[in-house]
């Protein structure tokens, strides 16, 4: 018996068992300081619709080798770079959102390509030259935000007629595009934004049918022994970019969804931290640098989401203050400390 | 009572983990004395080195037995920092400098002269200020010793490999305590007009009474510089011979040891060959420590062609040179066309596989179930195991059929695991090479190269691999090429044995032949003299 339950702990894992717990702890909770309880449970769907995309645009790269994704915001900016010009193009409803979804893939293809470039030359130390392309990347746009020459009044500052403004409503656009296709309500509180999940659903589809494939498969042998695969006769280089260009891809295609449910397009210094509770999620769902599998996408996004949703209403409603951003930041960091140094221990 | 050798050692034996590797060793070397150390790879040269060095390894595995005297005192050194201050100097064969430092600062390191200033009175010495000129000085006497052109200001980063030995041998005379100099294949890397100075420059060393244990694999040296050669084989000192009265024969007898005659197992079957399979054509491979410079052979279509000689010669070169795994020049022709070097997945399409010597690090993934492992590269070259959907444009991995094939071999060559979807690396190192075996199989070559196929095996399980190799020639006329540092493990199974050296054929016997003739052959003595072609 005993065995027994240390084999299904050993299996889940003890930080999603106790994050888990913790959840549910928060669930429990919830009816006796007043928070709603179908409410909460809403919020997290959503939530976990708008984010899973992001944390499976880290799917590819971890396979790769290339290791978590820090640069992700390469990727976002890609995004962001579609929905603005499919904006500027004044093509609403759906035709807008797939114009969108093409103009995204371009570019990310194109960051995705020099980024793996880049990230070829620093191999081994793919994380840390990935976190300042990212900060970089936010940086340098946060200037051609303000110097590109979009035209749509409903973007740009409406003193002095120049440059985009921080955040962009999406309104009249593709406002909830994918959340309100098939959504459908259960009991007065709950919203199941069908469109979203199916997207998500799709995207982890391709995802794990790629993997299947020859070339995917060649794209996990690269990470797990670059020089094997080598032997193999396989271009580990243009393997690696592949996986990083599949990445941004997603990423890109992450944050319009992320857009569309959240009604605004957010520049300049927002993208600036989306890296970090990506990873966070992933991290949480059983993933390491090297490892990762499907269940571990959805499981991280769920129960981080699902964290980030209970911990500022239900511990804010107890002790009376906020904490939700302490917390929030605690969760997301602590998880990336855990899994990287974890890394440590089995090299050593 | 004043001892008359300067190092004595009695009974030395040394273990690791129950492997002996030095077995009752004598050894007495005389103040001045030059002492040659011959020995094949494995022999023991570098742990009775370490030994007398010192090494923290030695004493860190449970030190050694028997006893060692040096200077009239018996000793037990824990760190090379004890034998350093009993005198023993120590030169390597791959430099111990530091490159941005010049000859002067490298020679002198941690033996500073120095001169004291205000910071030392109130800190300690450690602070004192380097006395330049004097360190000048002092390495200007040590270079001047040697007798050779070495300028003392020039950084080390920038000297050819020659002046770098001699900063080496330089920071060892001056330290004035130096009593016993060992010096570790200094001439390997150099060229002959270099070698020909550090082998003057022993001479000098020896003439100012400091003893030196010279190891060389190039016999010649050894025959002209050293006072007496010391010929160890399996851990044991075969014998200690004069240079006046012996030759390089007998030493290389010596050093490979008698033949075991028919009971050895040696390969007598006599097979023919006719068609030339594949063309090596001045080959010249960029792998460091296994450089081929310029290697021309030829193989039979169907024949089993063994690759020997001592370690860091070139002979894992070949491999991988042709393989594209490192940069290679030169032309190799594969049943009339030429191979496209450097490009991996071309030599793989054209039939030819690899069996890397370096296991773990190339020929798994440690991390993935067996069925992968074994079947990754057919599926990647070949493009089987595989289903094709909507016209081929997408291809899926036939799980299913991976399994199959993966139990196949698991079945056919008798891999010990519990299921084909067990991790690589969970399996004993004989499986894991089995399975890089099944993954070259699993490509149906028509040329397949091994090399150090059974490096790190028990030896049940080398015979295993040996007989799987020799069965898939036989059965499917599949030409291997093995390399092996293991010359019986070459004589059992090959038709012929090519012997590298210095990254250049130096010879090719037959198995049958005199293990001495492959043993000279190894030393770089390239005549075919008499004998060498008798079978």
């Amino acid at each position: 018996m005993n065995e027994r339950l240390k084999g299904i702990i050993e299996n889940i894992g003890l930080p999603r068992l106790l994050i888990a717990s913790f959840l549910l702890l928060l669930f429990i909770i919830a009816p006796f300081v007043g928070v709603r309880v179908d409410t909460s449970i809403n919020d997290v769907i959503a939530r976990f619709a708008m984010n899973g995309i992001l944390v499976l645009s880290l799917f590819p790269m971890i396979k790769s080798g290339c290791g978590l994704n820090f640069g992700l915001q390469l990727g976002v900016i890609a995004g962001l770079l579609g929905a603005v010009i499919s904006l500027e193009m004044k093509v609403t409803g759906f035709a807008g959102f797939v114009l969108a979804i093409i103009i995204s893939i371009v570019f990310a293809i194109i960051f995705g390509y020099l980024y793996g470039l880049l990230l070829n030359k620093v191999k081994g130390e793919e994380m840390v030259v990935a976190t300042y392309v990212g900060f970089s990347a936010v940086s340098f746009m946060s200037i051609m935000w303000l110097l590109l020459p979009f035209k749509n009044p409903d973007m740009i500052w409406a003193y002095g007629g120049e440059g985009l403004r921080t955040t962009i409503s999406t309104e009249g656009y593709w406002h909830h595009i994918l959340n309100d296709f098939l959504s459908f309500q259960i009991g007065s509180h709950i919203t199941i934004p069908t469109g979203a999940l199916l997207f998500f659903a799709l995207l982890c589809l391709i995802v794990w049918a790629f993997f299947r494939t020859k070339a995917g498969t060649a794209m996990e042998a690269v990470g797990s022994n670059p020089d094997y695969a080598r032997s193999c006769g396989i271009d580990v280089d243009r393997v690696r970019i592949q996986s990083v260009i599949f990445s941004t891809i997603i990423a890109a295609l992450g944050i319009l969804v992320y857009q569309q449910s959240f009604g605004f397009i957010q520049l300049y210094n927002a993208p600036l931290m989306m890296a970090f509770p990506a990873i966070a999620a992933i991290l949480l769902g059983g993933a390491s640098v090297t490892k990762v599998k499907m269940w571990n996408v959805l499981l991280g996004a769920l129960l981080f989401q699902g964290i980030l949703t209970m911990t500022p209403s239900v511990i804010n409603n107890l002790i009376k203050s906020d904490m939700s951003e302490t917390i929030r930041i605690i969760i997301s960091n602590g998880m990336i400390v855990y899994a990287l140094t974890r890394r440590m221990k089995v090299r050593s | 009572m004043k001892d008359k050798f300067l190092l004595r050692m009695e009974n030395v034996s040394k273990d690791f983990y129950g492997n002996t590797v030095l077995k009752n060793v004598n050894l007495n070397v005389k103040p001045g004395e030059i002492v040659g150390l011959v020995g094949e790879n494995g022999a023991g040269k570098s742990t009775l080195m370490k030994i007398i060095f010192g090494s923290s390894e030695i004493y860190e595995t449970g030190g050694y037995n028997g006893k060692i005297i040096f200077a009239g005192e018996e000793v037990n050194f824990r760190s090379s920092f004890d034998a350093l201050q009993a005198g023993i100097g120590m030169v390597h064969q791959e430099f111990v400098l530091i490159p941005g430092y010049s000859a002067t600062e490298n020679i002198l390191l941690n033996t500073e002269p120095t001169r004291p200033n205000i910071l030392a009175e109130v800190f300690d010495e450690r602070v004192n200020t380097l006395d330049w000129p004097e360190m000048k000085k002092r390495a200007k006497e040590a270079i001047g010793l040697l007798e050779v052109d070495l300028d003392p200001d020039m950084l080390v980063k920038e000297m050819p490999v020659g002046h770098r030995q001699f900063t080496e041998i330089a920071r060892e005379i001056n330290r004035e305590s130096t009593k016993l100099l060992i010096m570790d294949e200094p001439t390997a890397v150099l060229t002959e007009s270099e070698a020909d100075v550090v082998l003057k420059v022993i001479k000098k060393i020896a003439s100012m009474g400091i003893a030196v244990i010279f190891i060389s694999h190039r016999l010649k040296e050894i025959l002209t510089v050293c006072d007496y050669i010391v010929v160890l084989r399996d851990g044991e000192i075969q014998k200690e011979l004069r240079p006046a009265e012996t030759n390089e024969r007998e030493i290389a007898e010596y050093m490979v040891g008698k033949d075991l005659g028919e009971k050895s197992g040696v390969n007598r079957e006599k097979r023919e060959f006719n068609e030339t399979i594949l063309k090596i054509e001045n080959l010249w491979v960029d792998m460091p420590g296994e450089q081929v410079n310029g290697i021309s052979l030829e193989v039979k279509k169907g024949e089993i062609l063994g690759i020997g000689g001592l370690t860091g010669q070139g002979k894992l070169g070949i491999a991988n040179g042709i393989m594209g795994l490192y940069p290679a020049e030169g032309r190799v022709i594969f049943k009339g066309e030429e191979l496209p070097l450097n490009n991996t997945r071309e030599i793989l399409n054209r039939g030819l596989a690899f069996v890397s010597e370096d296991r773990r690090g190339i020929g798994l993934l440690l991390d993935q179930p067996l069925n992968w492992n074994i079947a990754f590269t057919a599926m990647q070259v070949k493009g089987e195991y595989l289903k094709n959907y909507l016209g081929g444009l997408i291809k899926w991995r036939d799980d299913e059929a991976i399994s199959q094939l993966a139990r196949e071999y698991i079945e056919r060559l008798n891999i010990k695991c519990f299921s084909e979807r067990q991790y690589a690396r969970e399996l004993s190192g004989g499986n894991q090479q089995k399975v890089c075996l099944a993954k070259a199989f699993a490509l149906n070559p028509e040329v397949l190269f091994v090399s150090e196929p059974t490096r790190g095996i028990d030896i049940g399980a080398k015979k295993l691999v040996l007989d799987t190799l020799r069965l898939y020639n036989r059965e499917y006329g599949t030409t291997i090429i093995i390399t092996s540092s293991e010359l019986e493990e070459l004589r059992t199974i090959s038709d012929r044995i090519a012997i590298i050296n210095e990254g250049k054929i130096a010879g090719i016997l037959p198995p049958t032949a005199d293990r001495v003739e492959f043993g000279l052959l190894m030393l770089g003595k390239m005549e075919t003299g008499e004998g060498v072609l008798n079978e």
